[in-house]
């Protein structure tokens, strides 16, 4: 179980602070499979880096982070060590280059392994049974990166990720170089880790809302470095309040949606400068319903059970 | 208006190049006035290949494109060519030079293309062309790339390709870097060019885009066309297994995916066979040597079942 609050991670540049994400609160609770979602430049990535791999520029500002109700030392990168693969782990962004090029992948998961001192013989039958969780044949231990396809390379960065059977799993922008029948396939494959009990939590992050509405428990929306909303998948989809997750979600189409039935629309502006943001809501620039009170901070507000929103327009019940 | 006629393209691979690398396999395919086609298929299956084949960046192998009536495979002075068929990419952020402003790209056209048009008129075309995009001329031009946005600077390539006579438009994956709430406004424009008598290429990975927008769909894989035709027959009543399997795979916001098995991508398929033979369902001996067979009118399909 993974609980966050109010953590504030600002990249430092020679101008000032970019507030990559500001002031953010969530969890993630046993069992569950939260799905982050954004465009790009909302913090969705800073957030799952921060989370384990904290390093500059990138810079702890604060908040306060729990995984198994222990706090989390974040903020120091020699102490995190103990954590890291262990207790929290990440399928990263470039997981097909993540491997070591001039290794055997048996002889650089070896090395992780002893790394971490962990006797990798203790481990040799959890690796097999794991690879044959994801499809993948066992010589793969005896060849090079180079020989296996993105696809391939992509799976075997999953099975090391997850060997030592980490608490909180993350997994950054996975899907988004396959095309969809290999998306499909790897969504489930990694919804199927958490559901085999091989990592308790996970936090899915992703741009695309469709593929969370597939495998995610509970959704949450990013926009400019704040949460924009939070809920269980099913309100997201079926009952979005925040203007930008509604206007979102009425700008992408889908099959069955062609322009001759009807024009779609985007949002029209572009998200805020995140040096120097504005006060207040950070989508009033682009928002249609915008007020005076959207100047300030806006307020987190129950929308139902689950389910909340961090807006000035929202009401309860909504 | 354009064809593609047994096109091939093969790059050397293997010790001393012997072997070779089909990424573009036999393909036939034609584009009329007015119409904006979809290419679709993963990554590495050829399509950016077809669309550079178009533009004359690289030669095919073997095979030939006809552009009204005009064989461009081998020709010499690609000049008045490319007059009438442009293209435009996935980062626009590439397309400019980070130390000139903006307006350069338009000057270039002028500089190479139109040496004897004055500076004051060709100013009026650019700002007509801006405008008639969706921008104002004084808010682009005369900035830096970096002070634009990837919408923007996407939109102004548009323009660029537009100060031509450009008949055809060759657009890889032009929305894929864009943002999510700004893109669609980028494929209306699309939509706004062809009504006005332009024919687009529209090549992405992305299904429902190419469903949003396109007349007529092809579905490419490893280098071969699996099925093609009118996209809302492609979409409703496909006959390939392949499209079937990527039409099922793909997520949706109110509909759970399917509980269909997806194999994924094996090695390759032997020569001869079907490009999707090692992970076709029905894969089986007699997938051998398949060509577009016709599934109804304006519907092609590359099966043994059809």
């Amino acid at each position: 179980m993974l609980e966050v609050e109010g953590l504030k991670l600002y990249y430092k540049t020679l101008k000032g602070h970019v507030k990559a994400v500001d002031d953010v609160s969530f969890d993630v609770n046993d069992g569950e499979l939260l799905g982050l979602a954004g465009e790009s430049g909302c913090g969705k990535s800073t957030l799952g880096n921060g989370l384990i791999l904290l390093k500059p520029p990138m810079n702890y500002f604060g908040g306060k982070v729990q995984l198994d109700h222990t706090q989390l030392p974040i903020d120091d990168f020699e102490r995190m060590n103990d954590f890291r693969f262990s207790k929290l782990s990440i399928i990263p962004q470039y997981a097909m280059d993540a491997l070591n090029p001039t290794r055997k992948i048996g002889v650089y998961i070896r090395e992780v392994l002893q790394s971490r001192g962990i006797d990798p013989e203790s481990i040799m039958d959890k690796l097999l049974e794991r690879l044959k969780f994801v499809n993948l044949p066992e010589r793969v231990l005896k060849m090079y990166p180079i020989e296996l396809s993105g696809g391939m390379k992509q799976r075997m960065v999953m099975v090391i990720s997850t060997l030592l059977n980490p608490s909180l799993l993350i997994a950054d922008e996975v899907t988004s170089a396959l095309d969809v029948s290999s998306q499909k396939a790897v969504c489930l494959m990694i919804k199927g880790f958490k559901d085999a009990g091989i990592v308790k939590s996970l936090i899915f992050i992703t741009h695309d809302i469709s593929v969370l509405y597939q495998i995610a428990d509970r959704i949450m929306i990013m926009y400019a470095g704040k949460v924009a909303e939070i809920g269980k998948t099913q309100q997201i989809a079926s009952n979005p309040v925040h203007p930008y997750t509604k206007m979102l979600m009425s700008s992408l189409p889908e099959i069955g949606i062609r322009y001759t039935h009807g024009i779609l629309s985007g949002i029209p502006g572009q998200p805020p400068q995140l040096l120097n943001p504005p006060t207040g809501c950070r989508f009033k620039e682009r928002c249609p319903l915008r007020g005076k009170e959207c100047d300030e901070e806006p307020p987190v507000v129950n929308v139902e059970e689950g389910h909340i929103a961090y807006c000035w327009k929202v009401t309860q019940n909504a | 208006m354009l064809k593609a006629i047994n096109l091939s393209k093969a790059y050397s691979v293997g010790s001393l190049g012997k072997e070779k690398f089909y990424a573009v396999d036999n393909v036939n395919f034609e584009i009329q006035e007015r119409e904006i086609v979809s290419l679709i298929g993963e990554s590495g299956s050829g399509k950016t290949t077809i669309g550079k084949l178009i533009l004359r960046l690289t030669k095919p192998t073997s095979g030939k494109i006809v552009f009204n009536d005009l064989d461009i495979t081998m020709l010499k002075s690609l000049k008045e060519y490319y007059k009438h068929v442009q293209g435009i990419f996935q980062d626009p952020f590439s397309s400019y030079n980070p130390i000139f402003k903006v307006d350069r790209v338009f000057d270039m056209v002028r500089e190479e293309f139109y040496p004897s048009e004055s500076v004051n008129s060709w100013k009026d075309k650019v700002n007509g062309v801006i405008e008639s995009i969706g921008l104002n001329p004084k808010e682009v031009l005369g900035k830096f790339p970096h002070q634009l946005s990837g919408g923007q600077l996407q939109r102004l390539l548009i323009a660029r390709a537009l100060l031509m006579e450009t008949k055809f438009l060759v657009a890889d994956e032009i929305i894929s870097m864009l943002d999510a709430s700004t893109r669609i406004d980028i494929l209306n424009i699309l939509v706004k060019l062809k009504e006005r008598g332009l024919s687009v290429l529209f090549i992405t990975h992305d299904l429902s885009l190419g469903y949003y927008i396109s007349d007529k769909t092809i579905i490419l894989y490893r280098g071969s066309i699996m099925e093609y035709g009118e996209t809302e027959k492609i979409f409703n009543n496909s006959a390939h297994p392949y499209t079937k399997m990527l039409l099922n795979s793909i997520p949706s916001l109110h509909q759970k995916w399917s509980n269909t098995d997806v194999s994924l991508s094996g090695r390759s398929a032997p020569v001869g066979y079907c490009k999707f033979y090692d992970r076709c369902p029905l894969g089986d001996e007699r997938c051998k040597n398949i060509e577009l067979r016709k599934v109804e009118e304006n519907h092609f399909a590359a099966c043994k079942n059809v």
